[in-house]
């Protein structure tokens, strides 16, 4: 239960798995700005092929991509038809009232069909090759800048740290909480939406003790192992720059070229 | 007189918006290398007695007070001294561990002390290697047993090189075959690292092989001594909230019915022999 909540990360050793968060996220950012630069056929033909060796290279199944875009599949359909009916321009193959399907309506919404599936495909290659935690470490070092700001950014990496570990355990605490309570007859599956949040509300409350209770014991043992809040401190975990994240990025440069060439102006 | 690692006097706490205090003018000394056992009831003051001595709570403000641990006497200033020389392991594994993995954790308490990196992986190493954790150096905290994160809880105190380590009912979360291998380890290390072990506890084996044992009730200590002095007053342990071990019941029952039980025979197996050989000369 709790690997489905805290992200979807699949152990491997292909060569996405070796790559550094930081080059990931960065390439994951900088593939959504420009996958706006296609506009053409061709365009979007480069673009398809370039996500689609980055999905062959993580050497997964293919259904776990599925899984990805399962999910979020009526939104594109959605947004696909209304780009279908209402884009006009072109030669008119079909019309009825506002609505008609055009020569560029098809090819938007087949545009917009690609783009989504393939942004969706592109994090979907991060979050199944990047544990949260070195997403998290990415992050960090991506909000570095912030620091000068006065932002305490390496506090709130190590509370972002500490929340992703303590995900498991209130999953956990949730589950026997709400057995518990089965056990003494309580009913979370039927009944009417009013219904069903008043029986959450018996789960909430302890849950809350509990991660409070959590607090306070994880916060006394920090400060005992020396933990001062503000202080200077040293890491252990550090992240690597090396070789496959300069193929990373220079692949994902390779792209923007291709885009802006074949793009039409 | 031996030397003391810990020395303690008229140390007394009141929590916060209660009138009677949790600890009640307590002293005590801890011999350097031992093993020194505090039992008493739940709500007894001893969790409360772990966190004075490590500065985690600050007690009432009394100028005969002393804490001392190491030569170093804990007040405000002093206080980050203390903690280099004293660990606590918790009662909760979950709720200690703060690391994102095995090693992560264990490296905790050396990135709080700014140790660089590449003495931090040496120490990290060693430290979970002591404890046999190595196997399991990049797991995450959910794939681990209750007595494996103690392990990792262990290894991260001796990372920081203490000279006490404060057992804060750390085995009562663990069943009896856990408990038994977390308090191997303990012993173990002890003896490599020349330690000393102050252990708070409910479990009377566990204290009937201490150095010393402190019976604390409603925050005032009721007596100190080895084992045998302790265990031949059955009232005192009662009013402890604990039971006698199985020998010293049967050893107390065994003087008062008139038989000479003698000084050597200090554990269960012996008085079985020592009876055994009673019943043949008989």
């Amino acid at each position: 239960m709790s690997k489905i909540i805290i992200g979807r990360y699949i152990p491997g050793d292909s060569i996405i798995y070796k790559m550094d968060p930081r080059g990931k996220i960065i390439a994951t950012f900088l593939f959504i700005v420009i996958i706006f630069l296609a506009n053409n056929w061709l365009s979007y033909l480069f673009l398809s092929v370039f996500t689609l060796l980055a999905v062959w290279a993580t050497k997964l199944k293919p259904k776990v991509f599925w899984d990805g875009v399962k999910p979020l599949i009526w939104l594109i359909l959605f947004t696909s038809v209304l780009q279908l009916f209402f884009t006009t321009g072109g030669k008119i193959y079909w019309h009825w009232g506002i609505l008609n399907i055009s020569e560029y309506g098809i090819q938007n919404s087949i545009f917009i069909f690609i783009r989504f599936v393939m942004i969706i495909l592109i994090s979907t290659v991060l979050t199944l090759t990047t544990t949260s935690l070195e997403i998290a470490d990415g992050m960090e070092w991506i909000l570095k800048p912030l620091g000068y700001l006065k932002v305490p950014v390496a506090q709130i990496a190590l509370v972002m740290s500490i929340a992703l570990r303590f995900v498991p355990i209130l999953l956990d605490q949730a589950v026997r909480i709400m057995n518990a309570q089965r056990a003494r007859g309580a009913d979370f599956n039927s009944g009417g939406l009013i219904k069903r949040i008043h029986s959450i509300i018996p789960i909430l409350i302890p849950l809350f003790i509990g991660s409070l209770t959590i607090a306070i014991d994880l916060a006394t043992a920090m400060e005992a192992r020396g933990y001062r809040e503000g202080a200077k401190r040293t890491r252990y975990r550090v992240l690597k720059w090396s070789k496959y994240d300069w193929i990373n990025l220079g692949y994902f440069t390779l792209l923007t070229l291709i885009l802006l060439l074949t793009r039409t102006y | 007189m031996k030397d003391n690692i810990v020395t303690v006097q008229h140390l007394s706490f009141t929590y916060k918006d209660t009138k009677h205090p949790a600890v009640n003018d307590v002293s005590f000394n801890i011999p350097k290398g031992s093993w020194t056992t505090l039992v008493g009831h739940n709500g007894s003051g001893k969790s409360t007695i772990a966190r004075l001595l490590d500065g985690i709570l600050l007690p009432d403000e009394n100028s005969e007070t002393l804490i001392q641990i190491d030569g170093i006497t804990l007040n405000e200033k002093t206080m980050w001294d203390i903690r280099d020389k004293v660990g606590i392991v918790f009662q909760n594994p979950d709720n200690q561990f703060v690391g994102a993995t095995v090693e992560d954790d264990v490296a905790f308490g050396l990135e709080n002390r700014q140790v660089p990196r590449l003495k931090m992986q040496t120490i990290v190493h060693d430290v979970i290697n002591q404890v046999g954790m190595l196997k399991f150096q990049k797991s995450e905290p959910q794939y681990l047993s209750g007595g494996q994160k103690q392990r990792v809880a262990i290894a991260g105190i001796l990372a920081i090189g203490p000279k006490l380590i404060i057992l804060d009912e750390s085995t009562s979360m663990l069943d009896p075959a856990g408990k038994d291998k977390i308090l191997a380890l303990i012993r173990k290390v002890q003896k490599e690292n020349g330690l000393t072990i102050f252990s708070i506890t409910h479990d009377i084996n566990e204290a009937s092989q201490a150095d010393q044992i402190l019976v604390l009730n409603q925050g005032t200590l009721l007596a100190s001594g080895s084992p045998i002095e302790i265990f031949k007053d059955e009232s005192l342990i009662k009013s402890a909230g604990l039971e006698l071990p199985l020998f010293y019941k049967v050893k107390n029952k065994l003087i008062k019915r008139g038989i000479t039980v003698p000084q050597e025979i200090d554990n269960e197996k012996k008085l079985v022999n020592y009876l055994c050989q009673l019943n043949l000369k008989m």
